[in-house]
């Protein structure tokens, strides 16, 4: 029997698979000098999608294959990897990110007044990215700031003590910024 | 503080007892005659933890200290202010753990978001390396030790010692079984230990000034100082370096000044978000580890969470099972699913929806959570503010029922 | 032993075992989900707690899980404890939390493993009245449905999938209750043993996907214990039939073949039973009209064979029992081998090497026990892929000793692997190409297989200087040779893999000489598992003397010394070069063939007969080992189509017994197959075997569609096994044990209340029985053969490769494999393919044949050779010549190309 008898087979599989972006040359560098930190490439994997996250502001599904052939790590452990941490964000985020502490004593310190004045401002809740692409709002576990709660996040800066106040001039300095 | 100021205080002083000879059993038994207790929250032996680390010609050459530099239990805020303002205590303290288990290699998991205490830690380790504290054959002992700050990618769960270890090897961060412990198998299966920042801090002072010194520090059975930070409506909320075994009240009313005007004290985690609520009563009692536990709590991080009578404590118990809830790894059955649904039935509370039928939910999920019957701590930690909420404000969950309503927003 | 009190009963029990594997080993009913069998405890579900006292005074005790704890001497511990069952409640209480209870229509329904435990931890009111979380589902390929609002986030799925099988496609992503268990992105699941899934998974969140098109409940499925025919490992399995079609194959236990686990060609391969093109009627064929035969018809067309210069030509894919009826037809002279003359010479010499005493041939639980293992020139996977799956598991042996050595129990299965990392008992690779194994690999070398074999011979040859050298062995692998050797000689247990599908003869005689060595070394005889390719390889070789090559019958009847030919179940143009299966079939006068699908070699018959596919009849089947296995007839062909050694005359159809012990008698080297019969005493009042359940429904209606009165249930007279409900199910024998079942345990996890301990043998002794017995007394070393191969300028030497999804002449007729093959391709390396301009997917012909395959283009394959996979018959093998030129061509005409192909070297393009 010759193989003519045999009907077209349907093979979606390469044809739907998304392409690896290829890393720049900081990322490489960055990923290669993590290498030297560990004796196993498996943890240089979550360091190199934090890497791509701090140039790329986020972890794109290009982005994580980019990674998973340059280091020969499974695709699906990065995944596994990436939606596990909080701070690994696989859809897009805004220009500045909020981390928003509303753990339990910004929480008692009014923080949920504090929500609803970025909410007010920016019309973006938990998840959430501003119109103008500039604020996403995530909450984030207890920053370790209590003594001087309510306290947020924005980008690599902790702001203490804020008021529903201090949440317009936040704003508009990183608006300006 | 920079390294020359810290050496112009005594520091690195250890290291030169070290390279005078002191060798890795002798630091061993000092730190168990200190009687040092981890500080982390779960108060154990210091010097017993070590000793399990396996010794001699048999054991594997590869060793790890870790630091668990990851502060995210709700209400704490202690480790913080120590990398941020004392770095070097840190690396000096790192220095010595590592003599003491002969680790080459020591890692720093610090909250992603701490990012001034990883400019500081960095900076620290540069310039204790160029002194000759890290790297190669450290002050001619023969001992070598490099420090890594690794940036955790932010989940609760890395606070838990083994989970943190598999965060560091790049895996989710899920719970290992115990035994074996990680100073037998850890860090990439090599014999291990896991020190909170604060425990490590310690060690300076223990080596430096002797056993007797640290002893001197307190009256009672605990040794040593501890952070002790208290947060919520107190007039003066902040962090102090305290020595164990003073009364809560000292702590309250003298250092963080006693409520706010016009509020009282409804009652207080004595320790972080996974202790047990103490109540007005409770004042009295010392700031150590036993006398905190025969209340029913724990002295745990040390940090208090204060609640005040206008704040909702079934809201304030909600929101701690919020936070356990997502941040629970999904690992095992009762703090993966059990948690979701304590939290859907406080927000049933919170909108008014609450039942007597829910409130049973909640009493047998303080059983299904509690000790032993998850794989690590994390959901009985959470049992702690959820059983002992329930017991002490037992009227306020049946005001939210009666009212259909939070009493405190209306 | 050790001493456990178990609810006030004092039990002996094995204390490096933890309590929930004992307290199942002793029949007593204790729920659980994330542990299996043969992948430990991590401890995830909490469904298995229990109550431990700390001594007989503790009245309070506390709750551990079962399998968590070690079964220590004197512990005291309760299941019936009221806390513990409250707990246990709670627990799966919380599992069904956002299970859809979507179970009337969930093909799971009725062999769930969650509904079982869900009634044993007694979870019958529903509390939780909130929202449930829901996920998306993945495509995952032809073989495997995702529904992953079904999971209880027990992780059995990565655990097999990833930590088991090797798999890197499948992971456990999100957290808390959202945990999610899929693939990176949808895409085809490229294990190749994904398919167990299936049965891993405790509900139905992995399911079969052609089954799940058309579901049946397990009690309404027609079942019997059946052997796998899609390779020489024999797997066992157990088909299920409903309305006349096959419907899905699920593992049966076998503890020493495959205990709990399948490959997916042996899992999805079975459709072919149910192909359009099956044969149905026995024909006379005159030119383009062919004419049906009547049973007398059929007798005289026989009678003639009979008479006459008669030869048979038997098949590697036809049971024992037809290959003897073939031979006691034609008599033993006139019997030829069924395969490749290659083939045939390679064949009998793994028969030679299978008498002699200083090797053993290693079941696949034996296989999992070596503790260094070296591959000579077989693509394990692609030609035998459950034993590719159990040398995972040998690699593992380094991993278990390390954990002993820090007293880790070895059930602590995520704490073994932690503490082992990478640490991998030794497995060298010596083959063509880089192999799907090569992950788990301490050496790998890719090199011609006459190189192959001189490093092999030299591995041999610094084990014991007696072992003679070859000359081929390049330089450069001197220090492989040395490390190999010394590897082998500290191994406890070594394992030496060779076998025919490489095409080489020196590959298997020098790992004989390696073992060889080894044993003079030990003392013990030393594991040499030689592999052929299909299922019964090794029955028909052992019927087939050394001169009866099939080459030698093709010339016969092209010289006219023999004019008739009967060709059972085979197609002679995958078996021998095209020209001179023409030139021989031509000259015939007459010629009979019988098979299951029609093949070129049908076509070309006088009379074809229709025969049986595997479901369809009793039959045995000598796997590599040399075990012969009896295989069961699962469901009746409602077609003309008959056992071939029925229309053979050897016996009447309800003669099988008879016909097994016949060739037990007869034959050379099966005096045992009369082994694998049942023993009738063990059948209660001589009552039959139901293959239905006591359960099966709709038997009076089923087939009313077609006719209102109920029919006879169909009789089995040959058998000790019943198409009907009626009898007594087997608890007596194991060889009838085609479905497990036991009160409370619907699911295939009731295995265990069948087993004398868990992952132990089944209760009434392990089915199969080693054929071959060992006599010879230590033979000598082999000499090296001159090999030397002189590729010319432009030409390429050839080695054969093989894919688990089309290289089987019969799984590749079905359907969901058929989705999963590719064409012939020929493997190049970057160089070859450059100096050449051809690129990835290009057409090229083969030399002066009149084949072509695709260009797979493989920087695991080295330059100047070619790695030719021949595709469904597409590329004759018997037609390659050793070296090879290719010209591109611009046929297109190839069906698949080599979209889908899953190896790990494949040349990407730059991105």
């Amino acid at each position: 029997m010759s193989s003519s008898d045999v009907k077209m087979s349907n093979n979606v599989i390469a044809s739907t698979a998304t392409r690896p972006r290829k890393l720049s040359a900081e990322e490489i560098a960055e990923i290669e000098h993590e290498m030297t930190l560990y004796p196993d490439k498996r943890a240089v994997g979550l360091e190199a999608l934090k890497i791509v996250q701090k140039y790329q502001g986020w972890v794109s599904d290009e982005s994580l294959l980019g990674i998973s052939r340059y280091l020969d790590i499974p695709a699906s452990d990065l995944e596994g990897v990436a939606t596990f941490f909080n701070l690994v964000y696989r859809q897009p985020v805004g220009k500045n990110v909020m981390l928003f502490c509303d753990s339990v004593s910004c929480w008692i310190m009014g923080c949920e007044n504090i929500k609803q004045a970025i909410k007010d401002k920016l019309n973006i809740d938990y998840g959430e990215t501003s119109k103008d692409g500039e604020f996403t709002l995530i909450p984030v576990p207890c920053l370790g700031d209590c003594d001087r709660a309510p306290v947020m996040m924005v980008g690599p800066d902790l702001h203490r003590n804020l008021t529903p106040a201090a949440i317009d001039k936040i704003i508009l300095d990183y608006q300006n910024k | 503080m920079d390294i020359a100021a810290y050496e112009a205080s005594d520091g690195y002083q250890s290291l030169q007892a070290i390279a005078k000879g002191l060798s890795p059993d002798d630091v061993l038994q000092q730190v168990k005659d200190s009687g040092l207790k981890g500080r982390g929250g779960a108060g154990f032996p210091t010097g017993l933890k070590w000793s399990f680390v396996p010794r001699g010609g048999d054991a594997p050459k590869q060793k790890y200290l870790v630091v668990n530099a990851d502060e995210m239990e709700p209400g704490t805020f202690k480790d913080r202010l120590l990398m941020e303002g004392d770095p070097h205590l840190l690396i000096e303290g790192m220095i010595i753990a590592a003599y003491t288990i002969q680790a080459s290699k020591a890692y720093i998991f610090l909250r992603g978001e701490y990012i001034v205490s990883g400019q500081r830690l960095n900076r620290a380790i540069s310039e204790a390396a160029a002194r000759g504290y890290l790297g190669k054959n450290i002050l001619g002992t023969g001992f070598d030790l490099d420090i890594v700050v690794h940036t955790s990618a932010g989940r609760y769960i890395c606070g838990e010692e083994t989970a943190l270890l598999n965060a560091l090897e790049g895996k989710r961060a899920t719970p290992r079984a115990k035994p074996p412990f990680p100073q037998v198998s850890g860090l990439w299966g090599k014999p291990t230990i896991v020190n909170n920042v604060e425990t490590i801090c310690n060690l300076p002072g223990i080596i430096t000034y002797g056993v007797d010194w640290y002893h001197g520090l307190t009256k009672g059975s605990d040794h040593g100082t501890k952070l002790f930070g208290v947060s919520g409506k107190v007039k003066t909320p902040g962090c102090w370096e305290l020595p164990l075994g003073l009364p809560i009240r000292e702590l309250f009313e003298g250092y963080a000044g006693g409520m706010q005007d016009g509020l009282e004290l409804r009652g207080f985690l004595p320790g972080g978000g996974s202790t047990d609520f103490m109540l007005p009563e409770h004042l009295d009692v010392l700031l150590d580890y036993d006398a905190i536990a025969k209340v029913g709590s724990r002295l745990a991080t040390g940090t208090m969470i204060i609640l005040d009578n206008k704040t909702c404590p079934v809201g304030m118990v909600g929101n701690l099972m919020k936070f356990f809830a997502h941040e629970s790894c999904g690992f095992c059955t009762p703090c993966r699913d059990g948690l979701p649904w304590v939290d859907e039935i406080f927000n049933e509370f919170e909108s008014g929806r609450g039942s007597e039928k829910d409130l049973q939910i909640l009493h047998d999920h303080v059983d299904y959570l509690g000790p032993g019957r998850t794989f690590c701590a994390l959901a009985p930690g959470a049992t702690a503010p959820l059983g002992s909420g329930l017991k002490h404000f037992k009227e306020d969950f049946d005001q939210h029922i009666k009212q259909k309503c939070c009493p405190y927003k209306h | 032993m050790a001493k456990v009190v178990i609810d006030g009963v004092t039990y002996e029990v094995n204390p490096d075992n933890n309590l929930l594997q004992e307290c199942l080993s002793q029949g007593l009913d204790l729920p659980y989900f994330c542990w299996h069998p043969c992948m430990g405890s991590v401890g995830a579900c909490r469904q298995c707690a229990i109550k431990q006292y700390r001594d007989a005074d503790d009245k309070n005790g506390m709750l551990v899980m079962a399998c968590m704890t070690p079964a220590t001497d004197g512990a005291i511990i309760s299941i019936d404890d009221e806390q513990a069952k409250s707990f246990r409640a709670s627990v799966i209480e919380s599992l069904m939390i956002s299970h859809p209870h979507d179970c009337p229509v969930c093909e799971e329904g009725g062999e769930c493993h969650l509904q079982d435990m869900t009634l044993m931890s007694g979870h019958n009111y529903r509390r939780y009245d909130k929202k449930k979380v829901t996920h998306r589902n993945q495509y995952l390929g032809p073989f495997l449905n995702h529904e992953m609002n079904r999971c209880i986030t027990c992780y059995r799925c990565v655990r097999y999938y990833d930590d088991y099988a090797g798999g890197t496609d499948l992971s456990a992503q999100a957290s808390h209750h959202h945990v999610y268990f899929g693939r990176h992105e949808e895409g085809v699941l490229e294990s190749e043993f994904s398919g167990n899934l299936v049965e891993v998974c405790p509900t139905g969140v992995f399911t079969d996907k052609a089954f799940s098109q058309h579901y049946s409940r397990k009690w309404d499925l027609q079942t019997a214990p059946s052997v796998c025919v899609g390779c020489s490992v024999g797997c066992n399995t157990a088909p299920g039939e409903r309305y006349g079609t096959l419907r899905r194959i699920v593992n049966r236990y076998n503890n020493e073949v495959n205990g709990y686990f399948l490959c997916d060609r042996g899992r999805f391969g079975f459709d072919f039973v149910n192909n359009e093109g099956r044969l149905r009627d026995a024909v006379k064929q005159q030119g383009d009209t062919s004419q049906a035969l009547s049973g007398e018809q059929v007798q005289s067309v026989i009678n003639e064979f009979k008479t006459g210069k008669t030869i048979g030509i038997g098949s590697p894919r036809a049971s024992n029992e037809s290959n003897f009826a073939l031979r006691a037809l034609v008599g033993e002279d006139n019997f030829y081998a069924g395969y490749s003359d290659t083939e045939h010479e390679a064949t009998q010499l793994i028969l030679q090497l299978a008498k002699d005493k200083a090797f053993h041939s290693p079941s696949i639980r034996e296989i999992e026990q070596a503790d260094a293992i070296v591959i000579l020139g077989e693509d394990v996977t692609n030609v035998a892929p459950r034993i590719a799956l159990a040398l995972r598991q040998s690699v593992r042996n380094k991993a278990l000793e390390l954990a002993s050595n820090s007293r880790i129990p070895q059930w602590q299965d995520a704490a073994v692997r932690e503490l082992a990392q990478h640490d991998r008992s030794p497995l060298s690779i010596l083959s063509t190409y880089v192999s799907r194994l090569d992950d788990v690999a301490s050496d790998r070398v890719v090199d011609t297989l006459q190189n192959l074999a001189g490093i092999a011979y030299a591995v041999a040859n610094t084990i014991a200087s007696q072992s003679p050298s070859s000359s081929d062995v390049p330089t450069e692998h001197a220090s492989v040779i040395e490390k190999i050797a010394a590897q082998l000689q500290a191994a406890k247990r070594p394992l030496l893999i060779a076998g025919s599908t490489s095409g080489n003869l020196e590959l298997i005689k020098a790992a004989a000489n390696i073992a060889r060595a080894l044993q003079q070394q030990k003392s013990t005889a030393v594991d040499l598992c030689l592999l052929v390719p299909e299922v019964n390889s090794l029955g028909m070789g052992m019927l087939t003397t050394a001169e009866n090559k099939l080459g030698r019958a093709l010339a016969k009847l092209q010289d006219g010394s023999a004019t008739q030919a009967i060709v059972l179940e085979n197609d002679l143009y995958r078996r021998a070069p095209q020209a001179t299966v023409d030139a021989a079939l031509e000259k015939a006068d007459k010629l009979l063939v019988l098979d299951q699908l029609g093949t070129a070699t049908t076509a070309k018959a006088d009379y074809v007969l229709p025969t049986t596919a595997f479901s369809e009849h009793e039959a045995s089947y000598i796997n590599y080992e040399g075990r012969a296995q009896l295989s069961f007839q699962v469901h009746r062909c409602h077609s003309g189509a008959m056992p071939a050694w029925s229309w053979l005359g050897a016996e009447q159809v309800d003669e099988f017994d008879a016909l097994v012990n016949r060739c037990a008698s007869e034959a050379k080297g099966f005096s045992n197959l009369s082994k694998i019969l049942p023993d009738p005493a063990s059948f209660i009042a001589g009552m039959k075997v139901p293959r239905q359940s006591h359960r099966y429904s709709g038997r009076t209606a089923m087939k009313a569609n077609i006719n209102v009165h109920e029919p006879k249930q169909a009789e089995d007279p040959g058998s000790v096994m019943s198409f009907s409900m009626e009898g007594i199910p087997a608890q007596k024998d194991a060889d009838v044990l085609a479905s497990s079942w036991a009160p409370g345990w619907n699911s295939n996890q009731s295995i265990s209340k069948f087993q004398d301990e868990v992952n132990g043998e089944l209760k009434q002794g392990h089915p199969g029985t080693l054929l071959i017995t060992r006599e010879t007394a230590a033979a000598g070393y082999f000499d090296p053969a001159d090999s030397s191969v002189s590729p010319s300028a432009n030409e390429l030497q050839v080695s054969l490769a093989y894919q688990i999804f089309g290289s089987d002449e019969l799984s590749a007729k079905s359907n969901s494999v058929q989705q999963r093959m590719t064409d012939a391709f020929i493997g190049l390396s970057p160089e070859d393919a450059q100096a050449r301009e051809l690129s990835q997917g290009d057409t090229v012909k083969l030399g002066t044949t009149e084949s072509n395959a695709v260009v797979c283009i493989r920087t695991g394959i080295k330059s100047g050779s070619a790695v030719i996979y021949c595709g469904d018959g597409q590329v004759n093998p018997t037609e390659l010549p050793q070296c090879i030129e290719i010209t591109k061509s611009g046929e297109q005409n190839l069906l698949r190309g080599i979209e889908g192909l899953i190896v790990s070297d494949l040349l990407e393009e730059d991105y």
